[in-house]
């Protein structure tokens, strides 16, 4: 009788033991609809305004053409802050449950992603493709989505160049020129202490991103922009090693130091959060509450009537200037190039006919239509020769920057560096010198890219 | 004799029995509890990423993640910010707080302890995110605090980035001092009256009968609440991510946060899971005191 309870005891515990695992056990059939269709899932980020982004309602567009109706197109965004989106991606693809069907990557973080085994190559697919093989793609421009092994992983839909944006009517105020050219940093932040004395007193003389929040735009917009502009770059390319120390690095930090004592930048509060992005461009700029911004080329996307904050003067009101060089050495100018491609996940479930989206998703017309609702510059040749393209404002002069643009470098570590970027920028912003902010930066790279990938200048 | 043989089986039964009961919690522990523990513990010697050519080999590198962090500056900020955070909002604002309104509201009418004891549980059965954002919109620029002070002429003052730690302690404490006046409360019914009302006939004035009747009485309780505060403490996160996301700068950069910068804002998957080891081994050698102290 003992013995039997016992065995009863046993069976009850093997039984609540295993009815635990049930809660382990995934869902299957994910991904189809109960119509019979299949579902492409496609991820982006949604920078907080949801269904009136530019890329939702592209994608609604372009879904609703798409002649395909045995698969139903769905957006499944993750809104993240810049910084936060592609971690977040990162983990979404590490998993067949949850890799979507199509992705947008960032060209800087194609290389990473494609390294860790995270997207399919499409060379085999492109072959096919003839808008890939007959030139309508510029060039250059497929460099951006191929990675270090030499396979494509990506078909790009954008790129951009930067600049300083500037708002002429305070530029009028304060006595500046209202065709501003500045031929060097000094030129730049003389402005910048002119319009502090002249304008009013809520009006931010120059805004550039600092925080870690804000991500790439960070890195890219402002530390890059600064850094390159002094001769200096991030990696050495002969060597294969990354500039851990240079006087470069110094100067860049030194002009972001001094914004920042002089109080000629944000206020903390303001920049240093996810949303600094969207408060410059969508906010201060076309409230003339700021005069000069450093940004991307596609900020005035956000001014169109279908734009997140319709801003119809903008086209008189705002200036594009080029970003002069530190002493105004040769090129002159700088500015940086970046971009977006759409991807397949290695994880996702209908490559094929994710592949036959991105195909139409990107052909001529859809293409056209995306770069001049989200004010982007285009990378298919015949998108460039559209007069339906080039009579939109500051599209010219944007393309005419790219000639001198420079890109970032095509390493799978750059993510991971660029990260340190980031905090190196906030920490010189909120009071760490110069110097010390480079020493860490040194280490913490040392750290991710061996100190045989390293040197110092 | 016949007594013995029903005797033995009965008491063989009950040493295995409680085995049974306590297989399922046991399994549970080992699948959610151990077995991520092996596994960060193994993850801090490799270098695995969330992205790159390491997200998909991962190199064992022994102790380089562990050297880094004892080189690391930001490593020092961070534990000299969590045991500032600690002090400030888990020993002195929610332990001596939650104390001091448990105290006051000893022996007082039931509807002053209903009200008073009401407005000071609404922080803790706020959720914490729910918590973070009320305050991050009452420390805000345009927020209450400066509307507030700005009515009697006073400018604004951007508290999140002048005061970030005080404004994260004073959340921390808004938020969880209820729970120790809850523990208290239970804790002060339970002194005796008789001695408190024999130390006053022996003419104990009442900071005496505070220090030598309630406080030895209650010490237990002190002890036990102290490290359960603490570690709770510990642990915040989503209360200081989303009012200043460990900055600006690093100034409110705590271990979990810098852990999670590290790990999924960094991509450093590794370092991360070796920040997440040291914050383990501050909470168990906290614990430990505390536990000690007891005795």
């Amino acid at each position: 009788m003992a013995i039997n309870k016992n065995r009863f005891m046993l069976l009850i515990t093997i039984l609540m033991c295993v009815s635990l695992l049930f809660g382990c056990s995934s869902s299957t059939g994910k991904g189809d609809s109960k119509s019979g269709k299949k579902t492409i899932t496609i991820t982006y980020r949604d920078d907080g305004i949801g269904e009136e982004g530019t890329l939702y309602k592209w994608i609604k567009e372009v879904s609703a053409s798409y002649p395909d109706k045995t698969v139903e197109i769905k957006p499944t965004p993750i809104q993240a802050s810049e910084g936060d989106y592609f971690a977040k991606i990162a983990l979404a693809l590490k998993s067949k449950d949850t890799a979507p069907d199509i992705v947008t990557e960032d060209t800087f973080i194609l290389n990473s992603d494609a390294s860790a085994g995270y997207l399919e190559p499409l060379d085999g697919k492109l072959k096919g493709w003839e808008d890939w093989t007959n030139g309508s793609f510029i060039e250059a421009m497929k460099k951006g989505v191929t990675a270090s092994d030499g396979k494509v992983y990506g078909v790009p839909y954008n790129t951009d160049s930067r600049g300083l944006w500037y708002n002429k009517d305070i530029f009028k105020q304060a006595g500046l020129p209202e065709d501003w050219k500045p031929k060097n940093w000094d030129e730049v932040l003389d402005a910048a202490r002119t319009i502090k004395q002249k304008a009013a007193n809520d009006v931010v003389p120059i805004w550039m991103n600092l925080g870690k929040a804000t991500g790439e735009a960070t890195s890219m917009q402002t530390y890059e922009m600064l850094l390159y502009g002094t001769g200096e770059r991030l990696y050495q390319d002969d060597s294969s090693k990354w500039i851990i120390k240079s006087q470069g690095i110094l100067d860049a930090l030194t002009f972001i130091e001094t914004i920042n004592k002089e109080k000629l930048g944000p206020p903390l509060s303001k920049v240093l959060n996810g949303q600094a992005g969207n408060t410059s461009s969508r906010e201060l700029l076309p409230k003339g509450k700021l005069a000069i911004s450093l940004d991307g080329s596609w900020i005035t996307g956000n001014y169109f009537d279908t734009g997140a904050a319709p801003w119809p003067e903008y086209k008189d009101v705002l200036g594009f200037a080029p970003m002069p060089t530190s002493k105004g050495q040769e090129p002159g100018s700088i500015t940086l190039a970046g971009g977006w491609a759409l991807s397949i996940p290695s994880n996702a479930k209908h490559k094929d006919e994710a592949w036959e989206f991105i195909k139409y998703a990107l052909n001529k017309e859809n293409t056209q239509k995306l770069v001049i609702a989200s004010g982007n510059i285009t990378v298919r040749a015949d998108v460039a020769k559209d007069p339906g393209y080039t009579k939109m404002p500051f599209n010219e002069i944007a393309t005419e920057y790219l000639q001198n643009a420079e890109f970032r470098p095509a390493q799978d570590k750059y993510p991971e560096v660029s990260t340190q970027i980031q905090s190196m920028v906030e920490s010189v912003t909120t009071g760490t010198s110069p110097a010390d902010a480079l020493k860490k930066y040194a280490q913490d790279v040392t750290r991710i890219v061996g100190a045989d990938h390293v040197v110092e200048k | 004799m016949s007594s013995l043989t029903v005797h033995l089986p009965s008491k063989k039964r009950k040493t295995y029995t409680w085995l049974y009961f306590l297989l399922p919690s046991i399994a549970i522990m080992l699948v959610f509890f151990i077995y991520p523990i092996l596994l960060t513990f193994f993850y801090s010697f490799t270098n695995l990423a969330l992205t790159g050519e390491s997200a998909k080999e991962l190199k064992f590198i022994g102790l380089d993640n562990y050297i880094h962090m004892f080189q690391d500056p930001t490593v020092k900020v961070s534990i000299w910010n969590t045991l500032i955070f600690l002090f400030g909002s888990a020993v002195i604002g929610q332990q001596v707080l939650g104390f001091l309104i448990a105290l006051l509201m000893k022996h007082k009418s039931k509807m002053f302890r209903r009200v008073i004891g009401t407005i000071v549980l609404a922080g803790w059965v706020t959720p914490e995110i729910v918590c973070a954002l009320c305050l991050y919109s009452f420390f805000g620029d345009e927020g209450t605090l400066n509307s507030i002070i700005s009515f009697f002429g006073i400018p604004g003052i951007t508290w999140l980035y002048t005061v970030p730690m005080l404004t994260i302690i004073l959340a921390n404490i808004w938020h969880g001092t209820a729970f120790s006046m809850l523990v208290f409360q239970a804790a002060l019914d339970d002194v005796p009256r008789e001695i408190e009302e024999a130390a006053v006939m022996d003419g104990a004035s009442k900071w005496q009968n505070l220090t030598r009747i309630i406080i030895p009485v209650i010490k237990d309780t002190i002890t036990t609440n102290m490290m359960l505060v603490t570690l709770q403490t510990l642990g915040v996160f989503g209360l200081i991510y989303a009012m200043t996301g460990g900055g600006p700068g690093t100034s409110t950069t705590t271990l979990p946060i810098f852990m999670y910068n590290q790990a999924f804002v960094n991509y450093q998957l590794g370092y991360g899971t070796a920040i997440s080891l040291l914050l383990l081994i501050i909470g168990v050698v906290l614990s430990l005191f505390y536990i000690r102290s007891m005795k």
